[in-house]
């Protein structure tokens, strides 16, 4: 919550762009950002495309979900299935190195992704 | 470094013995500092599996641990550095290498290496033993060039090495044998015949009695010659006539050695000089090299104990042994010969279906002493435990051996919970049954996974393993845990359970079945099992639904290493027009596609990118092509031979069938995918009884093959029905697959599910042919559903903006690839580039 962390929004696309409950990849000031729309819970997350397990450029591909008790939002790479938190990135099924997350503001139908 | 004061332990060598004390002194007490010479080029590797590596193993899987773990236990690993002189007096021993190493303690474990007869010529080429990952490169480079090859030897590891060759594709494979008949030292003279007849079956040619007096070629081996005067042209040579124990060192050092090789040893492994001690193949203990790795391992635990002063000795070992991979169950217990009047027999032969089985009962009738079991060992784990235990015969001991007289339901009487809780069942990590029945009450094991990593149970030689997974569920059972296979942390019902619940309550949508049946947000584990179970019920478009389906699902196509994807359109029957060929052509051309002919009989096309891929489908279904649905659990291709239209053996139209059944069931999503095929005839050139569903031309009409399978664990499909015609086959089909769509569970396929089916073959037949349950009627009408709902979903997705905007890498630059996407040219097409 630290405004200090100046971070720029930038506008990326319309939020009818991202599937309910699901992602899409967009391009993000030349890197691959994947956004999740998870409709089912009325939130946004944004991390990197690509799954750090074999370098596959997947991630936005992949199918979300909760994990635990805690309900971890969470996104499963389509390619060998390793899952991260949708919040802080850690891989929750392996022990790949963790995922870059963005934060995430939706204004009307605007999709902004914050950039530090 | 391990500090100074840490008495030294030297290992020479690093095979799997050798490794496997490290091990167990490593997990009694870090108190050491430990130094393995090793004189192969690698760490220690799975010998017993070696022959896998032709089966596609590499050496890297074979390893019984990576470099890493010695460096991360703090062993000082000498690799490729063979010892060549231990200095008793100074307590050190000199490497070939030139390191001089002191020790407190000397551990031998040098094995063994193939014995070589002396026999005029085995220095020539292409002459060849079987005992290191070196070996087996140099037989598989030699086999490739050979048209006929030859081993010398019939026991245990010679019938293994005929068998690798036949593998490999050696044309024609000789194993020649002194001895008048095979394996003379693990079997009996009958089922030495049973087993050579099903060998030859098998495609090898035996000889027996056979003495090789020389061996013939110039520099390179091109023919044996026999005492008796025969000649025989091979190409190549695998010797394998026994082993030899690596006890030179020990020699040369002065330790007492055997008269016939072999390093002396007392019960605690100690050899002449009580600092030094052998285990192993090169150890002789009692007057007996032991050639398995079960008592190797026995002797790794009694030295590590000595050392931490335990008490554990070595008393001998049973050698019982059960062979693998060649292709016919082979094994023999206890005591195989021991005959009249020291005990009696009951033989149960069945020269038909090449089974030969014989037990041998004390005196009195109340113990089992031992036996042999050729073409069906699956009694062979419950028999040695009953000769191990002790444990009284029930009256009719013969039921033993011939278990499934009463039908297919009978019980043989013989319950590995009855076991007592010392019975060893893993002797390759020595733990009994106890200690795994406690690990399932006590720890919550529930799986054969879980328990290796638990106790190591099943990491040896893989032999117990079925008798784990029985220990594990028998165990659950009792415990009256009820075993059920939910489908994940947010459904808490089988597959089944769902199916039938969505159905009642007409549940459409994954959400809804979320909201009413599930908790928390699902996952991509429930999300596509959920799918599946709603396309099985309605066969809607899934992509309506696309965010719960696995990616091919989503994206309709095949992705592939790097993030493309394949295309392959349906060709029913494996039947292709010249118009249709020169489409696929030109379409691969033009979108620069790598084109490969599958082994379902089309055309795979890769390397599309995901924004290529509604065009490429718009120009594929206008030339009248339609989905293959290669991407979807679902039926995948029905192939066939070329049937009676051109074939002058084919009874009836293959092709035709072929087609007709392909159509008939394509798109319907079943919970794994389908294969299936139809041969004209007996020759069976479509491979019918590998597949989930298999149909095969008779006299009379067809035969019905059910749940087979070929991949990873092949099985043969079992018959169904047979001489039906093809209204009624059809109709069984329908039965049989929805029966399936609707019971299996998620990612499950025919063979498994059978494999799991109370009842077996005999209850399916009941099901779907007599119609026990009395829900064929409503299994017809539920296919009929899907069937009806077909619909080819590219064509749905070209002709809809909506659905066709989603086939994008960037949805907020559509027009731009994916440029982390490279390819390279390999064979003048396109590949993945590798990282
Ligand atoms: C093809 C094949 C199939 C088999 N199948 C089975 C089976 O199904 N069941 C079963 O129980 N057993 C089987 N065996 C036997 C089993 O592999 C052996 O019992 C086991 O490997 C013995 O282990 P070891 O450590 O004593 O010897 P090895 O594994 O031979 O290891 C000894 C190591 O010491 C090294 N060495 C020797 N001298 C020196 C020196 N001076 N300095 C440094 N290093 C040295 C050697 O190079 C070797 O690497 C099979 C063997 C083979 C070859
Ligand atoms: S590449 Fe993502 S799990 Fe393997």
């Amino acid at each position: 919550m630290e405004a200090a962390t100046a971070v720029t929004w930038l506008p990326v696309c319309k939020t009818t762009d991202i599937p309910a409950d699901g992602g899409a990849c967009a391009l993000v000031e030349g890197e691959q950002v994947a956004i999740f729309n998870f409709a089912r819970r009325g939130e946004w997350y944004a991390t990197q495309n690509l799954c750090p397990h074999k370098q596959q450029m997947a991630l936005a591909r992949g199918m979300i979900g909760s994990a635990g008790e805690t309900l971890e939002p969470k996104v499963a790479c389509p390619f060998h299935k390793r899952t991260f938190s949708l919040l802080t990135g850690e891989c929750l099924n392996a022990d790949e190195c963790a995922i870059q997350t963005y934060p995430v503001k939706v204004e009307g139908d605007d999709v902004y992704i914050g950039w530090a | 470094m391990a500090p100074q004061h840490l008495p030294t332990v030297v290992v020479i060598g690093n095979g799997m013995v050798g490794y496997k004390f490290c091990e167990k002194l490593l997990a009694k007490s870090a108190a050491f500092n430990l130094v393995v010479f090793g004189e192969e080029p690698r760490v220690a590797y799975d010998r017993v599996h070696l022959s896998e590596y032709f089966g596609g193993k590499t050496a890297d899987d074979l390893l019984m641990a990576p470099t890493q773990w010695y460096h991360d236990h703090g062993i000082t690993l000498h690799l490729g550095d063979a010892v060549q002189e231990i200095d008793r007096a100074s307590q050190t021993v000199h490497s070939r290498g030139g390191l001089v190493q002191p020790y407190d303690y000397l551990v031998l474990a040098t094995g063994s290496s193939a014995f070589v007869p002396d026999i005029p010529g085995v220095e020539k080429a292409g002459v060849m033993v079987y005992r290191t990952i070196e070996d087996l490169e140099e037989i598989k480079a030699a086999a490739a060039t050979s048209r006929v090859g030859a081993v010398l030897g019939g026991g245990l590891l010679g019938l293994e090495a005929a068998k690798a060759l036949l593998d490999l594709g050696v044309e024609q494979t000789h194993v020649i044998e002194f001895a008048p008949r095979l394996m003379p030292r693990q079997i009996d003279a009958a089922g030495s015949a049973m087993l050579q007849s099903k060998l030859e079956a098998l495609g090898l040619q035996i000889h027996l009695s056979k003495a090789t007096a020389s061996i013939g070629g110039n520099g390179r081996i091109d023919a044996l010659h026999f005492g008796d005067g025969s000649i025989l042209e091979v190409d190549m040579l695998v010797i394998s006539a026994g082993i030899r124990p690596r006890d030179e060192l020990a020699k040369l050092a002065g330790l007492e050695v055997g008269l016939r090789g072999g390093i002396t040893v007392n019960d605690q492994m100690q050899t002449s000089d009580p600092r030094i001690f052998a285990i192993g193949e090169c150890a002789l203990h009692g007057g007996m090299i032991y050639g398995l790795v079960a008592p190797g391992y026995d002797m790794a635990e009694v030295v590590a104990s000595q050392l931490l002063q335990g008490a554990r000795a070595f008393t001998g070992f049973d050698m019982s042994s059960k062979l693998k991979l060649i292709g016919v169950d082979v094994a023999s217990f206890g005591d195989p010969f021991i005959a009249e009047p020291h005990s009696r027999s009951i033989v149960y032969e069945d020269a038909h279906n090449g089974v030969y089985k014989r037990i041998n009962l004390s005196p009195d009738g109340k113990y089992l002493l031992g036996g042999v079991l050729i073409g069906d060992a699956d009694a062979y784990s419950m028999l040695l435990q009953t000769v191990n235990n002790k444990i009284i015969l029930p009256p009719h001991p013969e039921d033993l051996i011939l278990g499934a007289r009463g039908g297919e339901g009978s019980d043989s009487g013989s319950n590995v919970l009855d076991l007592p809780d010392g019975a060893l069942i893993c002797s390759c990590e020595a733990v009994t049954k106890g200690m795994i029945c406690d690990a399932v009450t006590d720890q919550g094991i529930t799986t054969v996974d879980a328990m290796k990593k638990c106790n190591k149970a099943g990491t040896g030689c893989g032999g117990c393993v079925p008798m784990l997974k029985d220990l594990i569920n028998g165990t659950l059972t009792a415990q009256g845990s009820y075993i059920k296979n939910v489908l994940c942390e947010h459904f808490d019902y089988s597959r089944q359970e769902l199916f039938d619940l969505l159905k009642i309550n007409d549940v459409r949508t994954y959400s809804a079945a979320l909201d009413q049946f599930g908790a928390g947000d699902g996952c991509e584990t429930c999300k596509p099992a959920v799918g599946s179970i709603l396309a099985g019920l309605w066969n809607d478009l899934i992509v309506k639904q696309n965010v719960i389906q696995d990616t091919n699902d989503r994206y309709l196509a095949n992705i592939q290493k790097g993030g493309s994807y394949s295309v392959m359109p349906r060709m029913a029957g494996g039947e292709v027009s010249p118009q249709q060929l020169m489409t696929i052509g030109r379409i691969a051309e033009k979108y620069s596609l790598y084109t490969k002919i599958t082994g379902g009989q089309r055309i795979d096309m890769f390397g599309a990118h995901v924004s290529d891929l509604p065009d490429i489908w718009e120009e594929l279904i206008n030339a009248g092509f339609e989905s293959g649905h290669a991407y979807g659990k679902s039926l995948r291709t029905v192939k066939s031979c070329v049937g009676s239209t051109w074939c002058r053996y084919g009874l009836h139209d293959s092709v035709s069938f072929a087609i007709e059944i392909e159509n008939r069931y394509k798109g319907i999503r079943s919970p794994h995918k389908m294969k299936s095929g139809v041969s004209g005839c007996v020759r069976e050139c479509a491979e019918a009884q590998a597949k989930d569903f298999g149909v095969i031309a008779t006299e009379k009409g067809w035969n019905l093959y059910v749940c087979g399978n070929g991949g990873a664990k092949p099985q043969h499909a079992q018959l169904l029905a047979g001489d039906i015609d093809k209204e009624t086959l059809l109709k069984y089909l329908d039965r049989f697959m929805m029966f399936y769509i609707k019971t299996a569970d998620p990612l499950m396929r025919t063979a498994t599910w059978l494999n799991k089916m109370d009842g077996g073959m005999a209850y399916l037949r009941n099901v779907v042919v007599n119609d026990s349950l009395g829900i064929c009627a409503d299994l017809e009408a539920e296919i009929e559903l899907l069937i009806k709902n077909y619909h080819c979903e590219w064509k749905e997705v070209v002709e809809n903006p909506e659905l066709r905007k989603q086939f994008t890498h960037f949805v907020n630059a559509p027009k731009v690839k994916d440029p982390t996407m490279k390819f390279e040219t390999m064979r003048g097409q396109k590949k993945v580039a590798e990282w």
